[in-house]
């Protein structure tokens, strides 16, 4: 009987290099995956995967925070009482995924204090297309449709991933995000069809995202040594080109359907390889933006800052000296 | 401090420029976890559903609402410490292995019905 164990600090990377896994424990992990069962908290697993699995939940948990910041900035501004319900309802759901997946990667032995103040140093990183403003209500209906489009295609195949407590939160969150597609879908669709000036809106907006939305998977992981040992430990399911792929299968035509256009004249769909094509989007720009250089970094760091420190009193005064750390279970 | 115009009202109306450089939570100071199990309707099982942080059980228990209650049904909900879960290990799984086998503490695991019939054949009217 184990009543909470071991507490996991994560290593500089030099450590890492010198880090060997004892091999017969490795042969049974990559066996017991291959066989298709769940990896649970307390299992042993090599260094490496949890590493990975620990910066990979946590980064989903800050983007599902920081997600929030250009929805609820129009929660004052919806236009009309249901979309501000609605609206509402969808960004008190991101934040409940925030929990669920720092939750998840908890069990894993990270604290999740240690997790938000790598969010509030610059060390950890969240989805890229939040350090873009929302300008517009259409911005708003362009990030409920399309950007929750692509993050439920990547939740979906994360879902099947090999271990459990992020599988759990994924079912769950997915469950709930089917709401937000529909909602978006719903708003989109709305000034698509609405008077002219709607449907400048949306296009503006669309052309604005268009670039983001591409860059939302991340470069090309084809060719990575690295992605290859997590595909085969089923911590990431799909490479970005194909999830990406996927993506624009889907909803490229919910797009066109409205006549709504695509800004980008290279794209097309090639036939023979089942692949699409696209115009170079920039990944130079990609990386600046998620090293700091983006329009909105500095604000959505600052709020998040601002959020920490002004409610730290509240925490502190609820604080007993008798709590103890305890790794949670699932 | 970068000079950041927000297109948010409520943010602008906030002075971002008295942030600490640095700010760095205590550990702890996100409290303690608790388990949640969550009751669909009455007559069914509580099951385990997550975890919330928390300073005391009546605060987790409201978390647990917001968190695990807000859609579908549900009738009740139990919150517990992590620290009083005790589990095996899993190394420890191979234990219940042999279990699957032990027909005879399955109904399935008592075949009569032939016995029956070749007595009734052995023993029918002539």
């Amino acid at each position: 009987m184990y009543g909470g164990g071991y507490i996991f600090s994560e290593p500089s990377d030099k450590d890492q290099k010198d880090h060997i896994d004892d091999p017969v424990k490795l042969q049974e992990f990559e066996a017991r995956i291959d066989a298709g069962e769940k990896i649970e908290p307390h299992d042993w697993m090599p260094f490496e995967y949890r590493k990975q699995l620990i910066r990979l939940i946590e980064q989903h948990a800050h983007s599902e925070v920081i997600g929030a910041l250009p929805e609820g900035t129009w929660i004052t501004r919806a236009p009309g009482f249901k979309r501000k319900l609605v609206l509402i309802a969808k960004v008190q759901d991101e934040m409940g995924h925030a929990q669920l997946l720092y939750s998840a990667a908890e069990t894993l032995g990270k604290s999740r204090e240690a997790m938000i103040n790598d969010l509030l140093s610059g060390k950890s990183k969240y989805s890229n297309v939040f350090n873009y403003p929302a300008k517009t209500w259409a911005d708003v209906t362009v990030i409920g449709f399309l950007i929750d489009a692509a993050a439920i295609v990547n939740q979906v195949a994360n879902a099947k991933g090999s271990y459990g407590p992020y599988c759990r939160a994924l079912e769950r969150i997915c469950y709930e995000e089917s709401f937000h597609l529909k909602q978006g879908h719903d708003a989109f669709i709305a000034l698509a069809v609405g008077t002219k000036a709607q449907k400048d809106m949306l296009q503006d907006a669309l052309n604005r995202w268009w670039r983001p939305i591409i860059h939302f998977f991340g470069p090309s992981d084809k060719a990575s040594v690295h992605g290859e040992k997590l595909m085969r430990w089923k911590v990431k399911m799909a490479s970005n080109d194909d999830m990406r792929n996927q993506f624009l299968d889907m909803y490229v035509p919910k797009i066109l359907e409205l006549g709504i256009t695509i800004p980008d004249p290279n794209l097309k769909k090639n036939e023979s390889t089942g692949r699409w094509e696209f115009s170079d989007p920039d990944w130079n720009e990609f990386k600046r933006v998620i090293n700091g250089d983006g329009p909105c970094n500095a604000e959505r760091l600052a709020v998040r800052k601002f959020a920490e420190e002004s409610n730290r009193w509240v925490r502190n005064a609820l604080l007993k000296q008798t709590m103890k750390q305890t790794i949670p279970y699932a | 401090m970068p000079n950041i115009e927000s297109l948010d009202p409520r943010i602008r109306r906030i002075d971002l420029e008295k942030n600490p450089e640095h700010v760095v939570l205590n550990i702890m100071e996100n409290w303690e976890t608790y388990e949640v199990f969550h009751q669909r309707k009455r007559g069914e099982h509580h099951v385990h559903v997550g975890i919330v942080h928390a300073a005391n059980p009546e605060m987790a228990l409201v978390f647990a609402k917001e968190q695990y209650g807000r859609r579908l049904k549900c009738a009740n909900m139990w919150v517990t410490q992590s620290s009083n879960i005790y589990s095996f290990h899993y190394d420890d799984e191979d234990m219940f292995e042999t279990t699957p086998e032990k027909t005879y503490r399955e109904a399935g695991g008592f075949k009569v019905r032939d016995k029956i019939n070749k007595f009734k054949k052995e023993n029918a009217p002539k």
